[in-house]
């Protein structure tokens, strides 16, 4: 593995998406208009003040799942992952430079929807915006960094559009949207304890009503980065030079 | 050399098989590949002498594909010794030194002609001028800055071959390079691996066209994963007694004993052979 390879990866996958002006418009935009939407239905209450935090961890990390998870298949179907693979690549180069690519995006994405979400949904957020944002981008990483995880065990597009429902749903599920999560059943609320998206939700919704100390918020920040880096050496385990 | 039917051959035909095989690129023995169940390849051996260029024959479903990626190590292998350039397949070392062409063109469409080639050129880490000569001997210079996904099939064909020839290397493994491709342009395409050739690089170049078996230096002949040749032109074509491979190959499956006849029986004077010397 090597930093020139991995930029090399990065700078190449930024090139293709660079190349799909509609993906970039999509990718950059969606994610707020559902914040708006969200917001405008519940125009006349306080429900938005109290979702629009999860919310926002919620969009851009579907998002950035979805989107990783195709673009990495994309690539196992095509050839030119196995191409790469009889090159002097490493599969770290491989899956950082996807991560940092996508990381890229999202941190680019998160900056759009917490503006937007603050700025014209007038999103009150009490404690640090930048705090916020910390803990926004690495939701989306955590998306992408799934998103590569799911893409080993996907072999076609269907079931890659598939695992979304399986490892994403749960999480939005048990995250506290619905119910607070202390008030989930046993056994529900220790398998929540254990979810990504649950910490960054946590964190997300005490920044916005400043109820916990930064460490506090800090802590759930490394815990979605253990995530992270474990799906991605999980991810580049995966990875096979010799295939059946 | 020993008969590739014959999975269990002893000790002695291992030996001739080695020395054959001591200036070739490519050297295979016993070689067992199981794909999806099935037995692909069932106990092959082979050998790919170093600067010629060796014609891989055979109808589609021969296991033509199997071998080439089992050369480049991307084929999980059940058993048998495959060494590529005096290194066992698929070793770190080999990621440089062998290109590898795949039968769809395995190439981005979403970049420019240039921006994949320069990004497998990092990838190699070969010289910033490599990416203009890869470029120019495919004759892409044209069409450098289009989008692949906007080429024709042969011009994307030629990304995925220009991007085999980045670093120039000592073994290039084509999986039907000419596939599709209008007559002139296959002429051309021969016409470079014969320059590569001659500048010392060995090609293993597969098809199902029996037509391109011509241009070829060496044969290797296959069906159902074993071989019914492994000769030069000439000499398949007078042990079978026809002036055509297509015929050629029907009359060994008849006759249903290999042609096998490594270049060391050659050198020894048992038949004449192409217009090449062999190096």
């Amino acid at each position: 593995m090597t930093p020139a390879r991995t930029l090399a990866t990065t700078g190449r996958v930024l090139g293709q998406i660079r190349h799909d002006h509609r993906t970039i418009a999509l990718l950059l935009v969606v994610p707020s208009l559902l914040i708006g939407l969200v917001a405008w239905i519940f125009v006349d209450t306080d429900v938005f003040a109290d979702i629009g935090p999860a919310m926002i961890a919620l969009f851009p990390f579907i998002v950035m799942f979805l989107v990783t998870s195709i673009a990495t298949l994309r690539e196992r179907r095509s050839g030119t992952l196995e191409r790469l693979l009889a090159m002097p690549l490493g599969k770290g180069d491989f899956i950082l430079g996807y991560a940092l690519a996508f990381g890229l995006l999202a941190v680019a994405q998160t900056a759009i929807v917490v503006s937007f979400a603050v700025w014209v949904c007038g999103l009150e957020i009490e404690g640090s915006i930048w705090l916020l944002f910390a803990v926004a981008v690495a939701d989306a990483l955590l998306g992408t960094a799934l998103g590569l995880l799911a893409s080993a065990f996907a072999r076609t597009e269907f079931q890659v559009v598939q695992f979304m429902p399986l490892i994403v749903f749960p999480q939005i599920l048990l995250g506290g949207i619905f119910i607070p999560r202390d008030q989930l059943p046993a056994g529900l609320e220790e398998i929540s304890d254990w979810l990504p998206l649950s910490y960054a939700i946590d964190a997300l919704q005490a920044v916005a009503a400043d109820s916990e100390s930064t460490e506090w918020i800090m802590v759930r920040i490394l815990a979605i980065a253990a995530w992270i880096v474990g799906s991605i050496v999980v991810g580049s385990i995966t990875l096979r030079r010799r295939t059946p | 050399m020993v008969n590739s039917s014959d999975a269990s051959s002893p000790p002695p035909h291992r030996g001739a098989h080695a020395i054959a095989g001591s200036g070739a690129a490519v050297v295979a023995e016993d070689l067992h590949v199981v794909r999806g169940g099935a037995a692909v390849l069932d106990g092959l051996s082979l050998a790919v002498p170093s600067g010629m260029i060796v014609g891989l024959l055979g109808p589609s479903g021969s296991g033509k594909t199997t071998l080439m990626r089992s050369i480049v190590g991307a084929q999980v292998v059940k058993s048998g010794r495959i060494e590529v350039l005096g290194r066992p397949a698929g070793s770190r070392e080999l990621r440089r030194r062998v290109g590898y062409v795949t039968q769809q063109a395995s190439v981005y469409d979403d970049l420019t002609v240039r921006q994949n080639i320069s990004y497998f050129r990092r990838v190699l880490g070969a010289p910033a001028g490599d990416a203009d000569r890869v470029i120019d001997r495919t004759d892409l210079r044209p069409v450098a800055d289009r989008l692949v996904g906007s080429l024709s099939g042969g011009q994307r064909g030629r990304v995925s071959l220009a991007a085999a020839l980045l670093g120039s290397p000592e073994l290039l493994v084509l999986d039907e390079p000419t596939v599709g491709l209008d007559p002139v342009l296959r002429v051309d395409l021969w016409g470079m691996f014969r320059n590569l050739a001659d500048e010392g690089t060995t090609l293993l170049v597969s098809s199902h066209v029996m037509d391109e078996a011509k241009r070829c230096d060496r044969l290797l002949l296959m069906r159902d994963g074993a071989l019914l040749a492994d000769d030069t032109v000439q000499g398949v074509l007078e042990v079978t007694g026809t002036d055509d491979v297509e015929t050629a190959f029907l009359r060994l499956i008849d006759r249903g004993e290999p042609d096998l006849r490594s270049l060391d029986d050659e050198q020894s004077g048992a038949h004449g052979r192409h217009e090449e010397e062999p190096r």
